[in-house]
């Protein structure tokens, strides 16, 4: 997994290959530079030779420098190596979700995928920042200062070479512990965190109960689950602390042994056990460096993970095999028995056997109950969803015979939960047509019933509209939504409940205006009042994903139930 | 190594720094918290301050082996029991110092988890009895942060904050001794050398600082940006409009990954400068110190080169304390200020209860008297003790009255101007109005989410404010327009209107609601668990939810705002029986945007700027051809 995550520094390769090479280098030096210390303390202090102090003093200042520039410029490459990792991962992911179905979309909820964007990256950015210094570093300098104790002492090397996996296999060992331990106590951590936000986003409704002792007595139970939790995680970790310091006594003492009495039967010179005492330290910082690798590594992996399932997500609708040259030719609809569920295991389908025509021109009302499959029905026509049987016919032909850029560019929709973005109201309207002239803008916008409210604004129509729209209000918002979507000109137009916010009255006069001016396009119209379909050339009533009548308003009325009832429950509609 | 990882918080905003008089009192505060625990605090501090002192001994008294060891081998004597004797001691030093450590992290441990716990849920407890306004004055990320971000500061304050700080303290203070007993010029050298370095750490974080700053408002940018058309994909789908989209984000991300590479690569170059630097240091010393040797400045030859053994193991260790006291400090800031916003909250004042008329069971005898009762009899009356020292009981009925009643959430701009209006038991009334025109303000006053400046708003003729609020809010059931669900069962969602109710009444409940037919279509039926605020349910499933929960509470007054709005007009239709059951001898507020909703209500108030501008039921107002006519004829939209 994280062999394939790593492969996004594309680019920035090289710098990500530089970056662990000069850290190496560095290490060298640093290893070398107390090796040097001997020599200064025997062959200078030693034999009072002030000439070698100087040589060797200025052999390590020299090392030292290097080492120096040589950490600064690794520094510089993993900075920029993980940053362009970093920002490789947020634009493969964010093309990805571009390049995403409906169905993919769905599979991730919003919050989700905003996650994966920002705190995930970020893990994942810092693991491999890690990854190219000091798991590089750590290992290396491990390494190396074993060689040099050997260098200098073979016995005291060896006693080492035998600790420090010991040292090691301890810690292994621990985490092995841990680890479990600590998944736990994120879980714990989690379950806190919504009993909060649960009671942050509900506060009214636990007012309005008096459930105020109810919710505090079950966050006391989460939070001394958390705390024993805690406990229970860090409690072998604290003894890291003493350990480490047992570790380094133990080790000082038996290099003060050894080489006490080595010194004293002259084996050994000073120099060498400043050197040893020396490369101890380097020894330690390594082991421990090695342990934050794992443990960084291992915090991240749930990270990496959620990045990867974006990444590695296949958009289940291709156009790969369509002709591009095939256009859109004509604006008639035919549905041939068609089924859809949005999962495969489902059992249940949420559209099941329908079949109907529409011709060019026409308009299609389709009236329903909340969940009757009406919004999954318009939405397999622009392919925004793949039937799971039968098929789906614009102008005579399959709609996966088109490019699916072909077959949105003629197919505009007016969504249920439609969006706005941020810029001004003319970037918005542009989205439908980016070439179109202030005279079609404003046309699109009479149609819409739009202009008026939109001159009224202080800048017209270079008004800005803020983050997700708030600051126009739903009507204005859903008329926006339509001038959008008029502005594409297209072949067929469907309208998902998107003038529930309108007056009944203002809602008649887009509908006349929209049929007056777009004699050629095939209209669909959802809606929730019967009085926004009455007029429709053929009406479909569905229920429970299934096509419970069909055809106009009268014959509706005559002989289809369901539709009476709805109508009954609007008061005979609005007369 | 067991740092947790920090809970994520959008919303949160940056801490602000505290100045020194601030830090002081939160400190005192926070140790006062400490409470119960503060003997093992006190416990703690001595063993990390003898084990801190351990070490400085140790060191020093290592310099004393190496002394002898070299003295011995100058003069070409082997004295291994010398050695041993010595050895001892060593090891005698360290057993202390591994000892204290080991208390005092084990303890640290479970102080730190324990008081986290205490503190959280003070916080908790006390942010239950916030009054509703703090609620829609704080964002909830905010709140939230609380919870997250600044309690984990604490925990790592506690934890290892002050452990590091004390022990950091310690040991640069024992290092400089013992080099000044070393060697004095050699010192000197270090001190220089440590100025130096200080003064470039600081030209680096200062550096590190400022790209932070500018790396936090591009993250938020490009957060924003992916927020914005992740949540309105469907809409960039629709429109084809895939590759303008990626191209913004692009620039964007681009913008971000270049000044996060010039943050990052300042954050980089600490560590190796500071590491490099010290060797450089050790260089310096290194030569300095041999050419005195040489020289014969530092005594005997052997003395000389223990001397410097032991001066450049210090010299090279004093860099590290250095900068773990540097780093620590921030994050002890950093915790304090988190400190300070977790005490802010709870001293936030808490809602107002002065109420003394209570809410009892009755019983009537055979003399229809009232009588107090423990049982759950269904019915129901105000307990209600008088000055004089009598007490009287009055019968829950649902008779509610306002009186000349304004409201404002913020200064001079009034919600609700002079509202008069009454609702005898039985009775539905229903507001119709546009948003902001004061519908669900009215609500919120009855259940005194908010309390009234002027005006009187009387329950059963007794004034609200003299009825405690749990009791007033017992006595009144309310479907919101957004309903929140808890994770749980369905069951224990619908569960959450009376506490005691068992499985029956719960799936009566659901019958009236007319939810059976979808909770039984619920994988696990009403065992279904919930997550995510019932992320998995419809808006209108939901509602269905939230109207049983009201009906398993059955009080005596229903507020309805906005309940069946996400449900279609036939499936209302359908519930309206089970509603209107539910309704039965209750007085009942409505607030619907469908007038189809509202037409059967007893009386209709439209509202207008606060103001009730219309009253009467269905018939009077359509015959008034006012604003309602308008509506009801769509020639007129709110919107």
């Amino acid at each position: 997994m994280w062999r394939k995550l790593f492969s996004n520094v594309n680019q920035y390769k090289k710098y990500a290959i530089l970056a662990p090479l000069f850290v190496v280098l560095e290490v060298v030096c640093e290893v070398l530079i107390p090796k040097i210390m001997t020599y200064i303390i025997d062959d200078g202090v030693a034999k009072g030779n002030i000439n070698a102090v100087l040589i060797n003093g200025g052999i390590m200042v020299i090392l030292a420098g290097l080492s120096l520039l040589l950490g600064l410029l690794s520094a510089r490459f993993a900075a920029v190596a993980s940053m362009g990792f970093g920002a490789n991962l947020r634009e493969n992911m964010f093309n990805k979700v571009q390049n995403f179905s409906f169905k993919n979309v769905d599979k991730f909820s919003t919050g989700s995928l905003i996650t994966r964007f920002t705190t995930d990256v970020s893990f994942v950015q810092q693991a491999f920042m890690m990854s190219i210094r000091i798991a590089f570093r750590a290992p290396v300098m491990l390494i190396l200062s074993i060689v040099m104790i050997f260098t200098i002492n073979i016995k005291i090397a060896i006693a080492f070479v035998v600790l420090v996996p010991l040292v090691w296999g301890l810690m292994i060992f621990a985490m092995k512990f841990v680890v479990p331990l600590f998944e736990k106590l994120f879980k714990k951590f989690d379950a806190l965190n919504t009993k909060v936000q649960e009671n942050l986003t509900g506060i009214r409704v636990v007012k309005t109960f008096v459930r105020e002792n109810h919710e505090s007595a079950s966050f006391r139970k989460a939070s001394l689950d958390l705390q024993d939790a805690q406990i229970k995680a860090e409690k072998l970790l604290v003894y890291a602390n003493p350990l480490m310091n047992f570790v380094t006594y133990a080790i000082t003492i038996t290099v003060v042994w050894i080489g006490g009495i080595q010194i004293m039967q002259a084996t050994m010179s000073a120099g060498d056990i400043s050197g040893i005492i020396a490369y101890i330290g380097q020894l330690l910082m390594a082991l421990v460096m090695v342990a934050m690798v794992f443990v960084n590594l291992f915090m991240s992996r749930a990270s990496a993970r959620r990045i990867s399932e974006i990444i590695d997500e296949t958009p289940d609708i291709s156009d790969k095999d369509a002709d591009p040259s095939v256009k859109v030719e004509d604006s008639n609809i035919i549905f041939d028995k068609v089924s859809f569920k949005y999962k495969e295991a489902a059992e249940n389908p949420v559209l099941s056997d329908i079949s109907f025509e529409v011709k060019k021109g026409e308009v299609l009302g389709i009236v329903g109950g909340t969940g009757s499959g009406k919004s999954s029905l318009v939405q397999l026509i622009p392919r925004l969803y793949d039937a799971s049987q039968g098929n789906v016919l614009v102008g005579g032909r399959n709609v996966k015979e088109f490019k699916i850029e072909t077959l949105r560019e003629a197919v505009g929709m007016v969504l249920q939960n439609n969006t706005l973005f941020s810029g001004t109201i003319e970037e918005n309207l542009r989205w439908g047509n980016p070439n179109a002239t202030q005279e079609e803008l404003e046309e699109a916008c009479k149609i819409a019933s739009a202009h008026d409210f939109i001159v009224s604004f202080p800048n017209g129509y270079k008004s800005d509209i803020s983050q997700g729209g708030v600051n126009v209000s739903g009507g204005q918002k859903q008329r926006i939504c339509i001038a959008r979507a008029l502005l594409k000109k297209p072949k067929v137009l469907i309208l998902d409940d998107s003038t529930s916010a309108v007056d009944s009255a203002t809602e008649a006069e887009i509908r006349e205006g929209i049929k007056a001016s777009m004699k050629e396009t095939t209209l669909i119209v959802i809606a929730q009042r019967i009085a926004s379909v009455i007029d429709a050339d053929k009406i479909i009533v569905l229920d429970d994903g299934k096509i419970n009548g069909i055809g106009t308003h009268k014959e509706l009325l005559q002989n289809n139930n369901i539709y009476k009832e709805i109508y009954n429950s609007q008061l005979g509609g609005v007369r | 190594m067991a740092k947790i990882i920090r809970t994520p918080s959008r919303g949160g905003k940056p801490m602000a720094k505290l100045d020194f008089k601030e830090s002081l009192s939160v400190f005192k505060r926070l140790f006062k918290e400490l409470g119960s625990f503060r003997i093992r605090v006190i416990i703690v501090f001595i063993s990390i301050v003898l084990h801190s002192v351990s070490y400085a001994v140790g060191t020093m008294y290592l310099k004393e082996i190496l002394t002898f060891i070299f003295e011995n081998a100058a003069n070409g004597v082997v004295d291994f029991k010398g050695l041993a004797e010595m050895m001892a001691w060593f090891i005698f030093i360290d057993v202390i110092g591994i000892l204290t450590i080991t208390v005092a992290s084990r303890m640290t441990l479970t102080i730190a988890a324990s008081m986290l716990c205490q503190l959280r849920v003070k916080m908790f407890d006390h942010m239950q009895k916030l009054p509703i306004s703090y609620f829609d004055r704080n964002i909830h990320g905010e709140i939230m942060s609380r919870y997250t971000n600044d309690t984990d500061a604490i925990r790592e304050l506690l934890s290892n904050g002050f452990r590091e700080l004390i022990n950091g303290a310690v040991t640069v203070l024992s290092v400089f001794v013992s080099m000044l007993i070393l060697s004095p010029i050699l010192t000197l050298i270090v001190i220089g050398n440590l100025i130096l370095m200080g003064f470039l750490v600081v030209i680096v974080t200062g550096k590190t600082g400022k790209y932070f700053l500018g790396i936090q408002k591009q993250t938020a940018d490009v957060n924003g940006y992916v927020e914005e058309y992740i949540a309105g994909q469907k809409v960039v789908k629709v429109f084809c409009h895939e590759n303008v989209v990626v191209k913004g984000f692009g620039k964007k991300n681009d913008e971000l990954r270049i000044i996060g590479t010039k943050g990052s690569t300042y954050a980089q170059i600490l560590m190796p400068l500071l590491g490099n630097l010290s060797y450089l240091n050790y260089a310096i010393v290194a030569i300095g110190g041999s050419s005195l040797i040489a020289l014969g400045k530092m005594g005997s030859m052997a003395a000389g080169i223990a001397t410097l053994v032991m001066f450049l193991q210090l010299a090279r260790q004093i860099g590290r304390p250095v900068a773990m006291i540097s780093q620590q400090f921030n994050a002890v800031m950093m915790a304090l200020a988190g400190a300070k916003r977790v005490f802010d909250m709870m001293d936030e004042p808490v809602e107002v209860d002065d109420g003394y008329v209570t809410l009892v069971n009755i019983q009537r005898d055979e003399n229809g008297e009232i009588r107090e009762c423990d049982c759950r009899t269904g019915s129901w009356a105000w307990k209600h003790p008088h000055k004089d020292g009598s007490l009287t009981y009055k019968e829950l009925k649902g008779d509610i009255q306002f009186e000349d009643v304004s409201f404002q959430y913020v200064k001079d701009k009034k919600v609700l101007k002079n509202v008069d209006l009454y609702a005898k038991p039985g009775q539905q009334i229903a507001f119709v109005g546009a948003t902001g025109a004061g519908k669900t303000t009215i609500t919120n006053l009855i259940n005194r989410f908010y309390d009234i400046p002027d005006g009187k708003i009387r329950y059963d003729g007794i004034n609200i404010n003299k009825i405690k609020k749990a009791d007033l809010r017992r006595s009144l059931a309310m479907v919101l327009q957004d309903t929140h669900l808890f994770t749980g069962t369905v069951m224990d969602n619908i569960r959450y209107g009376k506490l005691d109710a068992t499985d029956e009444e719960v799936m009566k409940a659901a019958e009236v609601a007319n939810a059976t037919s979808f909770i039984s279509h619920l994988p696990e039926g009403f065992n279904t668990m919930l997550t995510s605020d019932g992320a998995n349910l419809s808006q209108g499933q939901r509602q269905l939810i939230s109207i049983a929960r009201a009906a398993v509470a059955d009080p005596p007054v229903l507020i309805l705002d906005e309940a069946t709005s996400s449900i279609d007009t036939r499936t209302e239709a359908a519930i309206q029986k089970g509603l209107a059951q539910l309704m039965k001898g209750k007085t009942v507020f409505i607030i619907a945007h469908r007038l189809s909703t509202v037409r059967n209500a007893d009386a209709i108030l439209v509202l207008q700027d606060g103001e009730i501008i219309e009253r009467g039921d269905h018939d009077k107002l359509m015959l008034l051809r006012g604003k309602y006519y308008q509506l009801y004829n769509g020639l007129f939209s709110w919107e």
